[in-house]
């Protein structure tokens, strides 16, 4: 199941796994992406709170966690080519959280909430 | 929004599917479909078109108008012919940069200055001002002039074929004018991209003919704000708000050589030759960070101790270079090159060495 945020993160559940990165809408807003500034293995992430950024040629974007958890697994691809984030941001997610609280997606948008909160934002 | 300028072309960008932002007050394209790592490369390698039409201009003539310009005006445009365009800044007088501007000679006590759009309104303000007891007659055109800037190592064919302009003639740095159904059209060998090219300027029907008809020739890539900062960037050109500022000199930000010390009645004149004798404080200097973390302006620079020592003014990933570099204005004492620093980057630090602020070398025709 995947869950967005409105800031556009989004987090796929597998189990107890939380996998987040960011949504096609902002890979498409932000333009070609040149760093990913992502936290460490172990770090704590906490709903709301930022864990790293996004850069695209032009700007950085914080990286808003959708979800709380300790940080399992990171992307190393994105760290060599970052441009993977425009290619296919939903397989090339950011970070792997073990989630705290499975609860928090509650409050999240399914594809077709987000769908419509993007048409609307737009 | 709705208080947003658009320039003579804001449709034609609206029909090419370009991604606007607000800049200095008008709607204007950061980049179209191909993006800007794509159109930066356009221009470093054959050609790309910029909507510069939100830049001012300032037409000063009369009796005492070079007089005037050599006065408020850093470089010196006195022993120049006309058809000369020139680089440089007004200046406040304690030497920080009113604006930096392009002025150019199109006669004897007849000048046209292009300067900032952030700052058009300043501009007229502080010339305004300089010119009380002057025999001037000052034209503000902003509103009615248009301007296109065509760059890269094909732009002078493109011009010629495409515009129908002959343009090989013109040196680097020289215009020419053309008259146009009874309007002056002007053609400089100047831009901001550190590649050859033109800029154009002339009434907002003819820019648009100028537009379609490099966009119907497909030799001619739109081009966005975004490269635009991007490939002056790496060439080290300043821009002003970033490198540039009210309380920033010419002399810190290393652009020295426009500025013409021996002139005794430069506004500013006074304040410059004093801190070139004590020697700044403060330099612009070019930073390579050792990640790939990107600095961007506002970055603390920090001593290898951790003391703040400056702030970054501009910075990027590279296009044409794949670093991440940065300029930025620091501690006199760091700017050696080879000097190791830091810059803080959100909550991390990295480590950075002064480099040259020439990340990519100029590919001028001259």
């Amino acid at each position: 199941m995947i869950y967005y945020s409105k800031t556009h993160e989004y987090v796929r559940v597998e189990g107890d796994k939380g996998y987040i990165g960011i949504s096609d809408y902002a890979q498409k807003q932000l333009g070609n992406v040149v760093y990913v500034d992502m936290p460490d293995l172990g770090d704590e992430l906490e709903k709301g709170e930022d864990f790293g950024a996004i850069e695209s040629v032009k700007a950085a974007s914080d990286l808003i966690a959708p979800v709380s958890g300790e940080v399992v697994e990171i992307n190393e691809a994105l760290s060599e080519n970052p441009r993977l984030v425009n290619a296919d941001p939903m397989a090339n997610w950011i970070v792997a959280v073990a989630m705290s609280d499975p609860a928090e997606t509650d409050d999240l948008m399914d594809q077709e909430a987000y769908d419509a909160y993007c048409a609307e934002n737009h | 929004m709705n208080d947003l300028k658009l320039t003579c072309l804001h449709d034609l960008h609206l029909a090419l599917g370009a991604k606007m932002s607000p800049f200095a007050g008008y709607d204007m394209p950061i980049e179209y479909a191909l993006g800007i790592i794509g159109e930066h490369n356009a221009v470093r390698n054959a050609c790309g078109v910029f909507d510069v039409s939100h830049m001012g201009e300032i037409g000063i003539t009369g009796e005492d108008a070079e007089f005037f310009v050599n006065r408020v005006f850093s470089n010196d445009v006195t022993n120049a012919p006309t058809g000369q365009c020139f680089y440089g800044m007004m200046l406040r007088e304690d030497g920080g940069v009113v604006d930096d501007l392009l002025v150019y000679k199109r006669g004897h006590n007849d000048f046209l200055f292009v300067v900032n759009a952030s700052n058009i309104e300043k501009d007229e303000q502080w010339i305004l001002r300089q010119a009380e007891g002057y025999r001037l007659c000052l034209e503000f055109l902003s509103e009615k002039v248009g301007e296109v800037a065509v760059q890269g190592p094909e732009a002078e064919k493109v011009v010629e074929e495409v515009i129908e302009i002959p343009c090989r003639e013109l040196e680097f740095y020289t215009f020419k004018e053309l008259s146009h159904d009874g309007d002056t059209v002007i053609i400089s060998r100047t831009g901001y991209t550190g590649e050859d090219g033109f800029e154009i300027y002339g009434p907002h029907d003819y820019i648009r003919t100028v537009w379609e008809r490099l966009m119907d020739s497909g030799r001619c890539q739109p081009c966005g704000l975004g490269c635009r900062d991007t490939l002056r960037f790496e060439v080290g050109l300043p821009l002003y708000g970033n490198e540039l500022a009210d309380d920033v000199t010419p002399l810190e930000a290393g652009l020295g050589m426009f500025v013409k010390l021996d002139k005794p009645d430069l506004v500013g004149g006074e304040a410059l030759r004093r801190q070139k004798e004590e020697g700044p404080r403060r330099k612009v200097v070019g930073l390579e960070i050792q990640d790939r973390a990107i600095a961007r302006h506002g970055c603390d620079v920090l001593s290898p101790e951790g003391e703040v020592i400056g702030k970054v003014t501009t910075g990027y990933r590279g296009i044409s270079t794949d670093r991440s570099i940065c300029m930025a204005l620091i501690d006199a004492r760091y700017a050696k090159t080879g000097t190791e620093v830091k810059v803080q980057v959100r909550k991390k630090t990295f480590p950075a060495v002064i480099v040259p602020k020439k990340f990519f070398k100029k590919s001028y025709k001259k």
